[in-house]
């Protein structure tokens, strides 16, 4: 049962611990062959906040959110969460970090996916309580309530016992966010969590992420919500091109920026959603 | 019509020769799926001389007659010390046979695992034992179901090869028999009807186990009613 430690093994040690911020980016880069995804990202979030990127489509949101909890690889730079190293070694040259490693920095940090993602063979409870047996090595039983506590939470109770073919598809997000939160994870991951919903289920899976955020959930959010990024978020990061071109709060960046690309990606969003 | 009295005369052997007919498939059946899922795993290994060797092995398998196969086995096998009976060299013989065309089954079939599900289950701190067991696997199960009975049915008819290097299944007994007693056409039907039963059989079965695993596309809780039939795949 190792936990993100802040033994001090390393000059970062220091940052690391209650003094570090949840998240620190610097100098990320990125490339899918020739094609630079990020290129030089900082990007800090702090325990408790709730940052969303916003951009326009092939920007790198994904690509950024993904390499957070490595699933997608980032060349240069450094990732930390909670003082430590993503991915890596502190080591230089740096070595990949072994998977036992990988997979022990991982269980802090809950993802979130677009298309739910839920294992379609189970139901369900059976969803939510997978990896508190696999991973956290809770018994059958004990994981199994902590499942329905969790299920509960996200107001599907009632449901524990469908598979995710019977659910909506704002349903099965809630139950993809119980599968996180049953972790108890210390920061979360969304990667566009209401695109794939009809316009009348995207209520419900905001409300949600509200509550955690009220419970002072750690949360970076790719999304295209933007009333959510404006009324919820406390720092709004805009995307483009793999550079974030405009950071702040949402009014500074919403109402006060200058950058001519973010005043473009906001008017087509207004034309978009007007008639 | 088919003379009684044969039957009573021939009766026990051909009863035997149709018990090792089954050993012999169900035996090869499952050499073959484990070998293939080895295979399988190997492959996906990142090493290409691995690969190369790997899929050699399935090229060379597939592309000959298993006829050859289980000749090399049993007659060539004693020169490199390999030296076995009839019916332990015919199972062998079925279950490498059978473990090339499960081996690209299977790989069809981990191809097909939506990416999404294993990148929940990387996310959540789920180790690769973990995900194979509890989300490939099952997920696999799903969409290669009837590849895998149907090439179960097509290895129902191979076991008549066996007959070839001796083993006693139900085809060499029904030979025995056609020599003894000149019988040749009514036994060819007899055998021709019996294999095709048996292949019915198989894909019977396989269908029903199909809706048992995919039941969870079509049923709302484990405990629903088993009125619908599954048709979705995932
Ligand atoms: N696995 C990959 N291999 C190659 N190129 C990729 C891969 N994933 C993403 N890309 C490319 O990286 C760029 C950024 O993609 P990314 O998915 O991060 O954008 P995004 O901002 O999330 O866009 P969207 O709003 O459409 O989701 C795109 O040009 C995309 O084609
Ligand atoms: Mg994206």
């Amino acid at each position: 049962m190792t936990t993100v430690s802040e033994t001090a093994t390393s000059p970062h040690s220091a940052m690391a611990g209650d003094a570090a911020p949840m998240v620190s980016i610097r100098g990320v880069s990125k490339s899918f062959g020739t094609n630079e995804v990020l290129r030089d990202i900082d990007l800090t979030v702090n325990k408790s906040e709730v940052v969303c990127l916003i951009g326009p489509s092939g920007s790198g949101k994904s690509t950024l959110l993904r390499c957070v909890n490595f699933l997608e690889v980032y060349d240069r730079g450094e990732i930390r969460i909670e003082g430590k190293l993503v991915g890596y070694t502190e080591e230089t040259p740096r070595r990949r970090l072994s998977n036992r490693d990988l997979r022990s920095l991982r269980r802090n940090v809950g993802m979130v996916f677009q298309q739910f993602n839920l294992w379609p063979h189970m139901t369900a409870l059976e969803n939510v309580a997978e990896a508190l047996v696999q991973v956290r090595g809770m018994d059958k039983a004990a994981a199994g309530a902590h499942a329905r506590r969790m299920l509960d939470r996200v107001g599907l109770a009632a449901k524990a016992d469908s598979y995710p073919a019977r659910l909506s598809g704002g349903q099965q997000q809630r139950v993809a966010i119980a599968r996180v939160i049953a972790m108890e994870p210390h920061l979360m991951l969304f990667d566009e969590p209401t695109s794939a919903l009809d316009p009348e289920l995207v209520g419900e899976v905001l409300q949600v992420m509200r509550d955690l955020a009220a419970d002072g959930m750690t949360m970076v959010v790719v999304t295209h919500e933007m009333g959510f990024a404006a009324n919820v978020a406390d720092k709004v990061a805009f995307l483009d091109h793999g550079r974030i071109a405009a950071f702040g709060t949402p009014r500074e960046v919403f109402h006060e920026s200058t950058e001519p690309r973010v005043q473009q990606f906001l008017q087509t969003y207004h034309e978009r959603n007007s008639f | 019509m088919l003379d009684l009295s044969l039957l009573v005369q021939y009766g026990p052997a051909l009863l035997r020769g149709f018990g090792v007919t089954i050993l012999c498939w169900g035996a090869g059946c499952l050499i073959g799926m484990v070998l293939g899922f080895i295979l399988m795993l190997l492959r996906q290994i990142p090493v290409k001389p691995l690969r190369w060797v790997i899929r050699a092995y399935i090229e060379v398998i597939r592309g000959t007659p298993f006829l050859i196969q289980l000749f090399l086995l049993y007659s060539g096998g004693p020169s490199i010390g390999l030296r076995l009976e009839a019916t332990a060299a015919g199972i062998l013989g079925l279950g490498i046979y059978g473990s090339a065309y499960f081996a690209e089954i299977f790989r069809a079939g981990y191809q097909a695992v939506p990416k999404g599900q294993v990148e929940a289950a990387l996310s959540l701190g789920m180790s690769y034992g973990s995900i194979l067991r509890r989300v490939i696997v099952p997920a696999m199960l799903v969409s290669t179901i009837p590849s895998i009975v149907n090439m179960m049915a097509i290895l129902t008819k191979e076991t008549v090869v066996l007959s070839i290097i001796t083993v006693p299944e139900l085809m060499y007994e029904m030979q025995t028999m056609a020599a003894e007693t000149f019988a040749t056409f009514e036994t060819i039907v007899g055998m021709a009807l019996f294999y095709w039963l048996l292949v019915e059989v198989v894909s019977r079965l396989g269908r029903r186990l199909e809706a048992r695993v995919t039941r969870f596309l079509t049923h709302a809780s484990p405990q629903g009613s088993s009125t619908q039939t599954a048709t979705a795949r995932a």
